[in-house]
């Protein structure tokens, strides 16, 4: 059973997001043949010019979105983490989209029931598309250690220089 | 028919009342979207010889084919047509971002606003229903407040805004309109078209599918244009960005410099893309579906203007910083920020100032005309000072939010000397007294003084033509970018990609018929750019233009570039001009007169318009 260490998710590194939204009509047609950002499980925010990223399924631990459904309708792949909707149990009501606390689910504007990133079977289209390379396909172990060394490489710059 | 919605809206303001039409295939074809669309509206929906300004001249507002696809740079084009306030000619100007998207998914190719409302509105589409808004509380908001208070008010914030500044509600002639808070279709006055129809926005909410003839061969196409834009064509958008040209410019003698009075400027470098962004360069973000990042958001570190922030391109930078003689990039930013808040395009701003500036050197305007201010050549301070009052029509800067040509003329005492506009449009950056190809361009250039035409810097600056001297023939290569560019404002992608369709007319053919299924060649999409040109020329005669008005500033024509530089004693006489089009005229198949002759309106299936050119040929 996988465990939250071992599961990956798609990530946006703000620093590198240009708020293209190129994500988003990736995995529209990836996942409904079309291109309609509404349709995409990847959501852009852009706050201000400067300040822009995409928010996707964070494959929480006990996710409180599963907890939320008052009629079973999702439940969290053990082996990968990720969401799965069950569309006919499904009514709608958005009780888990209030409970996620980043806004990675939404309800579907056609079907009527709420979709969630599955991160493409482990293949993340947005990833492969993204064009600065600023989606990553992660986990949270390997963030960390990212951040880590991002820090010290910024702590040891002039050292580094030399 | 993919790609397109396949649907026109008309907006009748003076009634309230609201329409839908078909676009069929035939005219798309044709016409293909963006500004050949909308200019083919235009004279088909409006009468010869009307005022920009009254509710006879209808507010065009087009999308692309490619808009709300994930084709890149195409995906978030949109259009503005109308009759210029500051021409009486053709009026066009696109810009990008995320609005023309928005505006696809609602499902319109084009929207048609006509007449005038009684009170100040906003218009409100969210897909198939529209509402006219009461617009009173926004009155005076800068379109940037104006978007913040719609979403708020509308309860959703992912609504898409454009909308006009005091600029537009004041019906200055350099009023723009502006979507997404810094994206602007700046030139032609069309800000004050939409003012004069009391509109002070269009919101947008689109929720349907767009859907793509070929979509798994068009993604395909769309991977190898991705890749294109992270290689050379794309790299100085993504790098230095358009203030590259600065210190190009001024190396070739051609950034013209205090109102056209040098061609070289000693404060280069600190206006110079290298400057700007190792100290002001914040982030850069790009728009909707695109692949490069050209948007260079910068923000003042230090000194009066501290904490302003704005996006800054070459056109602007140049207009308001080498061109007022100015030197001083917090200035600069600041101003252009002052631009996005009152909704007045930067460049024509940057002119007009540098124009008044001039004025004043020459005695021309006293400190009285100036309420004081100190309009010397430089003064960057007081530039900002200006422009803040061109926005809010006070004082000398009610004058001239008039434009450059209009302002000279009210000002009088030889004024128009100074003033630099082509047919009635402030002029760009590029000093065409040593850039003769690019000069025809701009004389000939339908919309008045625009780099953006035709491009036709780009052969000088190269070297690929001789820029001092133009031979018969040349015209060849300044009619061929013209109707590529016109092709590629018709598809609206974004210029900064031209570079990426190494097949030219093939690419952009065969990316045409991926996203629509309507099978053209690249000698066919070659032909609707000149047919989009021609019918340009010929709502332009129709609006009384002859050859006299392709013309070049007085400047351009008497005063030779004093400079030591390489440049240096060049203009364009008179007679130089008329060679020019001469030879451009016959090679396009018009008269001495520059009117398009029978034959060609027939070749282009132009037939209906022959009225425009009777008595004429």
């Amino acid at each position: 059973m996988s465990r939250i260490h071992a599961r990956k998710f798609v990530s946006d590194d703000p620093d590198k997001c240009a708020g293209c939204s190129v994500c988003e009509y990736i995995c529209s047609f990836e996942k409904e043949k079309t291109f309609n950002p509404l349709k995409s499980r990847i959501r852009v925010v852009r706050l201000d010019t400067t300040i822009n990223m995409a928010v996707a399924c964070r494959l929480c631990e006990d996710a409180p979105c599963v907890a939320a459904c008052p009629r079973d309708a999702l439940r969290q792949s053990e082996e990968t983490g990720v969401i799965i909707v069950d569309e006919d149990k499904c009514n709608g009501c958005g009780w888990c989209i209030e409970a996620c606390d980043y806004g990675a689910i939404m309800l579907h504007p056609d079907k009527k029931v709420v979709f969630i990133c599955d991160t493409c079977d482990g293949k993340p289209k947005c990833v492969e598309w993204c064009p600065e390379e600023a989606l990553s396909f992660i986990t949270k172990d390997v963030l960390a250690q990212k951040s880590r060394i991002s820090a010290v490489k910024k702590l040891f710059y002039e050292a580094l220089k030399t | 028919m993919f790609g397109y919605a396949s649907r026109i809206l008309r907006v009748n303001l003076s009634i309230g009342k609201t329409a839908i039409e078909p676009l069929k295939e035939e005219m798309a074809k044709k016409y293909i979207g963006g500004i050949g669309l909308g200019i083919r509206l235009l004279i088909d929906n409006s009468k010869p010889g009307i005022d920009p300004l009254s509710p006879e001249n209808p507010l065009i507002l087009t999308t692309g084919p490619f808009s709300g696809t994930v084709a890149p740079t195409g995906g978030n084009g949109h259009a503005f047509v109308a009759k210029s306030p500051s021409t009486n000619g053709v009026g066009e100007s696109k810009s990008h971002g995320f609005f023309g998207a928005e505006l696809k998914r609602a499902g319109y190719d084009a929207i048609i606003f006509e007449g005038k409302a009684e009170k100040p509105v906003y218009v409100w589409i969210d897909d198939d229903s529209f509402q006219i808004m009461d617009a009173k509380h926004l009155m005076g908001k800068s379109p940037q407040e104006t978007e913040d208070i719609i979403r708020e008010e509308l309860g959703d914030y992912y609504i898409r805004v454009a909308s006009i500044g005091l600029a537009g509600e004041k019906l200055s002639r350099i009023a723009c309109i502006i979507n997404d808070k810094t994206r602007a279709a700046g030139r032609c006055g069309l800000g004050a078209v939409m003012g004069s129809k009391n509109l002070k926005a269009i919101a947008v909410r689109g929720t349907k599918n767009v859907d793509v003839a070929k979509p798994e061969e068009f993604l395909e196409f769309v991977r190898v244009l991705h890749e294109r834009m992270k290689g050379p064509a794309t790299v100085k958008y993504r790098t230095l960005g358009t203030p590259q040209n600065v210190l190009v410019h001024n190396s070739l003698g051609a950034l013209p410099t205090r109102n056209f009075t040098n061609a070289i400027f000693e404060g280069a470098e600190k206006v110079s893309g290298e400057y700007l962004n190792e100290r002001f360069v914040e982030k850069i973000v790009g728009c909707s579906s695109c692949a490069m990042r050209c948007e260079h958001i910068t923000i003042v570190p230090e000194g009066p203007y501290k904490g302003t922030m704005a996006r800054v391109e070459y056109e602007p930078l140049w207009a308001l910083g080498p061109h007022c003689g100015v030197d001083r990039m917090d200035a600069i930013i600041k101003t252009i920020d002052l631009c996005n808040y009152y909704g007045i395009d930067a460049i024509s701003a940057g002119v007009i100032v540098g124009f008044a500036m001039d004025c004043y050197e020459h005695g021309i305007l006293t400190n009285d005309d100036t309420g004081g201010l100190d309009l010397k050549f430089g003064n960057a301070d007081e530039m900002v000072k200006v422009v803040e009052m061109i926005g809010r029509r006070e004082g000398l800067g009610d004058i001239l939010a008039e434009g450059v040509k209009r302002a000279a003329e009210i000002i009088g005492k030889g004024a128009e000397k100074y003033a630099n506009h082509i047919k009635g449009l402030e002029m760009t950056g590029y000093d065409i007294r040593g850039l003769k190809t690019a000069a025809l361009g701009y004389a000939v250039s339908f919309r008045g003084a625009d780099h953006n035409r035709h491009g036709a810097y780009a052969l000088d600056i190269s070297g690929k033509t001789n820029r001092f001297k133009f031979e018969k023939g040349r015209s060849k290569l300044v009619i061929e970018v013209e109707d590529l560019y016109t092709i590629i404002d018709s598809l609206i992608v974004c210029k900064f990609s031209r570079g990426v369709y190494y097949k030219g007319f093939d690419d952009l053919a065969q990316y045409y018929t991926l996203v629509t299924g309507i099978g053209v060649t690249a000698e066919e999409l070659r032909r609707a750019g000149e047919r989009i040109s021609n019918l340009a020329r010929l709502y332009n005669i129709r609006e009384g233009f002859t050859r006299k008005d392709d013309h070049l500033p007085i400047k351009v024509m008497t005063t030779p570039i004093p400079d030591e530089t390489v440049a240096k004693g060049q203009y364009v006489t008179q007679e130089e001009l008329d060679f020019m089009l001469d030879d451009y005229y016959e090679h396009r198949g018009w008269t001495r007169e520059g009117v398009p002759t029978l034959e060609k309106i027939k070749e282009l299936g132009l037939e209906d318009l022959a009225y425009v050119v009777e008595g004429k040929i």
